[in-house]
Order: structure tokens, then C-alpha cells, then sequence
């Protein structure tokens, strides 16, 4: 048909033109779309890794309030260094000593999240086609911003007892042979997410001296460490090593992810970098929230809190794994000792991706395997998140998700496998 | 702010609940601008409660998916007695089963492409492989596979060798319990909007979507960028003059009320083919209903609240 007329065009972006290559990947997706409704009551939710703040004591937090309010308001209220508080870092410090790090409080840096941390160092050092090496899977988030850094994500084969020292030292020396700048291996070394699983003592010691032969900095994210079920996992890899490794913390698990405070230990060249990339970036992190983390740390037993979580951690993760044994008896889980996950393996043909709506349907949320692959890998598995829902509503999540399993399971018999 | 109160309905447990609450909170800022006192709400367990306690004007559902489409929010409210925008239980539940559109629209002249609405349990019992082979033989590739109650191009793809086409059927089956195939029409796509503000209904100019990737599905049709839409479309006077005609006429074909939004094709060689009927269009920031509105050279605030006076009980 011809066009014969000229009309307005318009495509609800006058910038199209504008923005920058890496900004190409940020559009709206359907699945995205489809987590909507997590914030509905009727829907359990096993898909965001929240913490069940409604396990802290709110008297714990207006009294550190009270405290902030009452002694340092007028520093809570205004801007501060781009390093971030002292008296934290100094607390920081002890919270890193009981993962076995020895550290400066000069080499600390406070962030709005680790999440934060996470982009202010792959800024540092990724470049467009760098190879950041991940585990598979690996966290969703890191995976976004080595994503939108347009870098390349390799994943290394890891199993129960977390990455394989030989996996990556193969695919280490085959990205260099191949003229590849590997620049950072990025691990979540304690109850993984999305998988749950953690990396043995051993192992730590192989992945570091694999690092340091091949000059590659491992970045060491730690947000779950302290929520353990059973042993205590070993001493962080920081521990061994000062000067290849940069060393991610977190309050959002063992405090609140509300207040938005994380914190990095790197190596003093390195740190320097960080805080006027801090600075550049937003000025200072947030003083209020540091120092109301900072009054918690003082006043409230936190170590008693963090025992508070475990335990029920602990509860909800049984819950969980009876439910799956139960209900989705031809589903494979890791068993974590703690943390958040389970990393379920779904029988053959089944797509996580494609069940999505009609778990809508049935009122549960979960995040597919994708979420946690940079090369489109994951749509047999599900991430299931037992630390937010009741230990009810994780089993109620299960049942019904064994529901979506069948009704995909049924239409696979019906018209064969899609892939 | 004017005596009137409208309640803005959003959200709900669908798979488009993301497009609904955009979409609620556009009509309730168009709404505040012409002065109306607006409430955005959900449907949830106390609305019928909150309802006859607040005993809104008008309701203004941008419910979409089968909660806000399918004729029963409309039988609520009919019951009710609130005044509510858009057409009734009955038009509703006619739209939004789309063979049972394309059937009626079809009596009235108007093409349809040629297609087949099967529920699961038929591709069960018939052997789906089967009957698959069969409708790819008979209607030819391309097809187009949709769920037929759905909404915003969830689970539809476009499926042009055989070997594509159990996947797409397994994700519109994620959607719905039936599954429509269609001839796939290639062409000029276009959504004519259809409003009444009391003097009968009249389409709006028709919106030409022209996406990036050729295909307008979810992506395309919420990122803003990735789809360019000319309005006026760039195609004849009269082919658009027969575009109108046919959009007024599947509207009040279906018994559609105040608005409506129909989707249609223009091929290649002039012909106008029906595709569907939505009795609650998007009104999203990129959505086609209020394109038109403002191409037609009408405000949003005015339209919306014209609207709102017609669908006040009095």
C-alpha cells in the first residue's frame, strides 16, 4: 500500500538519538512486567531475595533513632566524606574480623549498598569487552551491571562446593590464549546467590592462587556470610590475601536493605580510587543512614539479632526443602546451610521462563534461571527465595508452583519439546 | 476541585497488571488536571465494601485482563448501581473473547483473516501434531498464534515454519485456556479509537504503528522509542475514510459504549482486515487511545472528563 501522506511521527522518546551505546540494553521487559504482582497479598512470593525485616525489633531501631537524633543529628543531617563515616568503618572493621579479615579502617569505603560498591568497581576497571569471570549461576545483579559496563560475562562451572578451581584456571588460560583481557572474577563465596551453594576452604585457597598467577582481581561479595545454619563457613578469601582481592559487605541481611548501606575493603591504591569515584558519583553516602546503622551497632546486641535470623532462616529453609521434596519430587535443590536460596534443576524440556505466567495465575512469583546467566542459560532452573514469605506461604508457594510444573508438564506432552 | 469523585480502578492480579496501573494513574492525572477529585484503587476485598460506602460518581475501570474485560466488573457494577466509563457487561464479554468478536464483526461485513480457536483439551484429544500440521497446510505460513483473552501482545508470536510452532503455542497457552491461530495479514498496522460523547460513536484519526523490529509486542509497544506511530497514518484519504467506517462499525457491531480502541491491517493491495476489540485501550503514556485523542486535536483532561459527565447516573 502506498504511503501517500505525510503525518506527525512521534515515538515517545525525543533523545532516541541521543543516548549512549550501553544504554541500549535498559527497556521494559515482559517478565519484568509480570512481577508485578508480587506486591499483591494473595500472591506468595519466592522470587525477591528480601530479608524478613519484620524478624528485627523495632525497638532496637527508634532507640539507635533516639540515640542519632538525640547526640549526632546535626552530622546525620548533613553531608560527609566520601570514604563515608569513621566510627562505622571502625565497626565495620569488627564485623569483617568475624569473617577472619584483618584490615585498616583506611581501606574501608562506605556505599550506598554493596550494589553500589559493585558498580563503582566494575567502572574502575571494566572496559567495553573485558571478561569479568562469574560462577554459574551467578547474582542477578552483578551479572546487570557487568551487563550495561558492556562487558563479557563468563561463567565457570560450579557445583555444590561452589566454583571449580579447574573449571576456571581452563577457562581462564583459553580466554588469554584467545588475546581475552580477563580483568575480574566477581564470587558470592557463602550461600550463594541464587544457588545456595558455598565454596570449601580449599577451594578458596586454589581460586586465589589461580587469580594471582593470571592478575586477575577478585571481587568477594559477602552479604550472607554471617546467616549461617549449621558450621560457620570458612574465613572470607580476603582473609588470605590483602592486595588481589576487594572485599564486599552489607547491612541490607543482617540490619535492613532500607537504609541503603554497604561497604568495600580494597587494597589502598585501589581505595583511593573508589572514594573519589564515590565522590564523583554522589558526593557522600548517605550520612543519616550510616549513622543510624553506626547508633544500632552500639546500642543494640546485633550479634544476638543476626542469631535471631538464623534461627529463623533455618526454619523457613526446612520448610522449604520438605516442601520441594513433597511437591516437586522430579525437581533437583541444593541444600544450603544458609542464606536466602534454593537453585532448583526442573526435569527435562521444562522452561522456567515460559512458566512465568501461568504461575501468575497461581498466585506464586519465583525468578527464572535466565535472570542469573549473562549467555541466556538457566531456563531449567528457578531460583526460590525462602527468606521473606512465612514458613506457610513458603510451602503454600511450593504447592502452588507444583501446580504451574504440571500444567507446563501437560502442555510439553501435548505439543513436544519447544527448544 | 468539582463535586464529582471518580474512583480510578488499577492494578489487580493479571498478567498485565504493570500496563493497568500506568494506565490508571494517566486517567487519574488527566482527571485531577480537569478538576475532577479522583481515587486510584485496586480491586481487592474491600472495594465492594469501599464502593457502597463512598458511592463514587463514575467508576473508570483500567482493569485490563480478565478481571477489568470480561464483562463481570461490569456486571458488578450494572448490580451496583455505580456509573461506570466504557460499555457494558454484555459488549465487554462480546470484545473480549476474540473469535467470538471476529464472528460478529464478520456478519457485518467486515474481513477477518481466516483463523481457528482451540482449547487445550481439543489439542489433547485430536493429537495436537496433528491438527497442527493441518492448520499450517490450510492457512499457510506465516500465522499468527495469540491467546484469545489476552491483552498487550502477551503470549502472541508470529510463527512462520512449522518447526516454531509448538513453542508458540505452549507460551499462548501460558496465557490462556484457548489459543487462537490466525492467517497472518501483512500490511500497514493500525488502531482506530472509537469515543462517544453523546452524539454517537466516531473513530478518532488512525494511528500507524511502525516498530523497530517489525513486530509490536510487549516490549515495543511500553518502551518508549521502539516504536514510531505517524498519526495521521500515511495512507490514502479513503482507504483511512474506510478505516474509520469499519472501526465505527465493529464497535457498535459488538454493542461497544463511549470507547473502544480497534486494532486493524491495511494490505498491501488496500483491503482493511478486523484484528480486534478492546473495550479498556491502554492509556499508558505510549498508548494508542490517547495518541488519537490528542491528534484529534482535543485535550486529555476535557476528553476523559466528557467521558465521566456521560457515564454519571443521574
Amino acid at each position: 500500500m502506498t504511503k501517500t501522506r505525510a503525518g506527525g511521527v512521534t515515538n515517545f522518546d525525543a533523545w532516541k538519538h541521543a543516548y549512549a551505546a550501553r544504554a541500549e540494553n535498559l527497556a521494559v521487559s515482559e517478565v519484568r512486567a509480570l512481577f508485578s504482582v508480587v506486591s499483591r497479598p494473595e500472591v506468595v512470593s519466592l522470587a525477591g531475595g528480601m530479608p524478613d525485616v519484620a524478624a528485627l525489633d523495632p525497638a532496637l531501631v527508634e532507640k539507635a533513632f533516639a540515640s542519632l537524633m538525640a547526640n549526632r543529628r546535626d552530622l546525620a543531617l548533613q553531608y560527609g566524606g566520601g570514604q563515608g563515616d569513621f566510627r562505622l568503618r571502625e565497626q565495620i572493621q569488627e564485623i569483617m574480623a568475624l569473617e577472619g579479615i584483618h584490615s585498616s579502617v583506611e581501606d574501608i569505603t562506605v556505599t550506598t549498598g554493596s550494589q553500589h560498591a559493585l558498580e563503582l568497581i566494575s567502572d574502575l576497571f571494566l572496559d567495553q569487552g573485558d571478561v569479568v569471570l562469574v560462577e554459574a549461576p551467578s547474582y542477578v545483579g552483578a551479572v546487570g551491571i557487568f551487563r550495561h559496563k558492556e562487558a563479557h560475562i563468563e561463567h565457570v562451572f560450579t557445583d555444590e562446593h561452589g566454583i571449580s578451581p579447574q573449571a576456571l584456571a581452563e577457562s581462564a588460560d583459553q580466554l588469554i590464549a584467545a588475546g581475552k583481557r580477563i580483568k575480574l572474577l566477581y564470587l558470592v563465596p557463602n550461600f550463594a546467590n541464587p544457588s545456595g551453594v558455598t565454596l570449601t576452604a580449599e577451594r578458596r585457597l586454589e581460586v586465589l592462587e589461580i587469580c594471582k598467577q593470571r592478575g586477575i582481581l577478585i571481587v568477594e561479595d559477602n552479604p550472607y556470610g554471617q546467616l549461617y545454619f549449621g558450621e560457620k563457613p570458612p574465613n572470607a578469601i580476603r582473609s588470605l590475601d590483602e592486595q588481589n582481592v576487594v572485599y564486599l559487605g552489607s547491612f541490607s541481611k543482617i540490619l535492613s536493605p532500607g537504609l541503603r548501606v554497604g561497604y568495600v575493603l580494597a587494597p589502598p591504591a585501589i581505595r583511593d580510587k573508589l572514594v573519589l569515584a564515590n565522590e564523583s558519583a554522589i558526593l557522600s553516602p548517605a550520612s543519616f543512614a550510616q549513622m543510624l546503622v553506626s547508633e544500632y551497632l552500639s546500642i543494640a546486641d546485633w550479634q544476638k539479632q543476626i542469631e535471631t535470623y538464623r534461627d529463623l532462616y533455618r526454619t523457613k529453609r526446612d520448610a522449604a526443602l520438605q516442601a520441594v521434596e513433597q511437591f516437586l519430587p522430579r525437581v533437583h535443590t541444593t541444600r544450603p546451610d544458609g542464606g536466602f536460596f534454593l537453585w532448583l534443576t526442573l526435569p527435562e524440556g521444562l522452561n522456567s521462563k515460559e512458566m512465568l505466567p501461568l504461575a501468575v495465575t497461581e498466585l506464586v512469583a519465583y525468578t527464572p534461571g535466565t535472570a542469573f546467566f549473562g549467555d541466556g542459560r538457566g531456563a531449567d532452573n528457578i531460583r526460590i527465595c525462602f527468606s521473606h514469605p512465612t514458613a506457610d506461604n513458603v510451602r503454600v508457594g511450593i504447592e502452588r508452583l507444583s501446580r504451574v510444573l504440571n500444567q507446563q508438564i501437560e502442555l510439553l506432552d501435548t505439543f513436544g519439546k519447544t527448544d | 476541585m468539582s463535586e464529582l469523585r471518580v474512583l480510578v480502578l488499577a492494578g489487580g492480579i493479571s498478567h498485565e497488571r504493570d500496563v493497568s496501573l500506568k494506565s490508571g494513574r494517566r486517567v487519574a492525572d488527566a482527571l485531577t488536571d480537569a478538576g475532577v477529585t479522583t481515587e486510584i484503587r485496586e480491586p481487592d476485598g474491600e472495594l465492594v465494601g469501599h464502593l457502597m460506602a463512598t458511592r463514587p460518581d463514575v467508576v473508570w475501570s483500567t482493569l485490563h485482563g480478565a478481571v477489568g474485560e470480561d464483562g463481570s466488573l461490569q456486571d458488578l457494577l450494572q448490580l451496583a448501581g455505580v456509573g461506570f466509563v466504557g460499555s457494558d457487561s454484555a459488549g465487554a464479554r462480546l470484545a473480549w473473547d476474540k473469535p467470538v468478536a471476529k464472528v460478529l464483526v464478520a456478519k457485518q461485513g467486515i474481513q477477518t483473516a481466516e483463523s481457528i480457536a482451540l482449547p487445550k483439551s481439543s489439542f489433547r484429544e485430536l493429537n495436537a501434531e496433528s491438527v497442527l500440521a493441518m492448520v499450517g497446510t490450510e492457512l499457510g505460513f506465516p500465522v499468527i498464534v495469540k491467546p484469545t483473552k489476552s491483552g498487550s501482545a502477551q503470549g502472541c508470536a508470529k510463527v512462520s515454519e512449522p518447526k516454531s510452532f509448538a513453542k508458540a503455542m505452549v507460551d499462548a497457552f501460558a496465557y490462556s485456556d484457548q489459543v487462537m491461530i490466525e492467517r497472518f495479514v501483512s500490511g500497514t498496522e493500525l488502531a482506530v479509537s472509537v469515543i462517544d460523547l453523546g452524539l454517537g460513536p466516531v473513530a478518532l484519526p488512525a494511528v500507524e504503528i511502525v516498530p523497530d523490529s517489525g513486530e509490536f509486542g510487549y516490549n515495543e509497544r511500553y518502551t518508549p522509542g521502539q516504536t514510531n506511530y505517524y498519526v495521521p497514518a500515511r495512507l490514502d484519504e479513503a482507504v483511512l475514510t474506510e478505516a474509520a467506517r469499519i472501526a465505527v462499525a465493529a464497535h457498535n457491531s459488538l454493542g461497544l459504549t463511549q470507547l473502544s480502541r480497534i486494532d486493524l491491517i491495511v494490505d498491501d493491495a488496500g483491503e482493511i482486515w478486523f484484528l480486534e476489540a478492546n473495550v479498556t485501550p491502554g492509556m499508558t503514556e505510549t498508548s494508542l487511545f490517547p495518541q488519537a485523542i490528542v491528534a484529534s486535536g482535543a485535550s486529555l483532561p476535557e476528553t476523559y472528563l466528557a467521558l465521566v459527565k456521560l457515564a454519571q447516573k443521574v
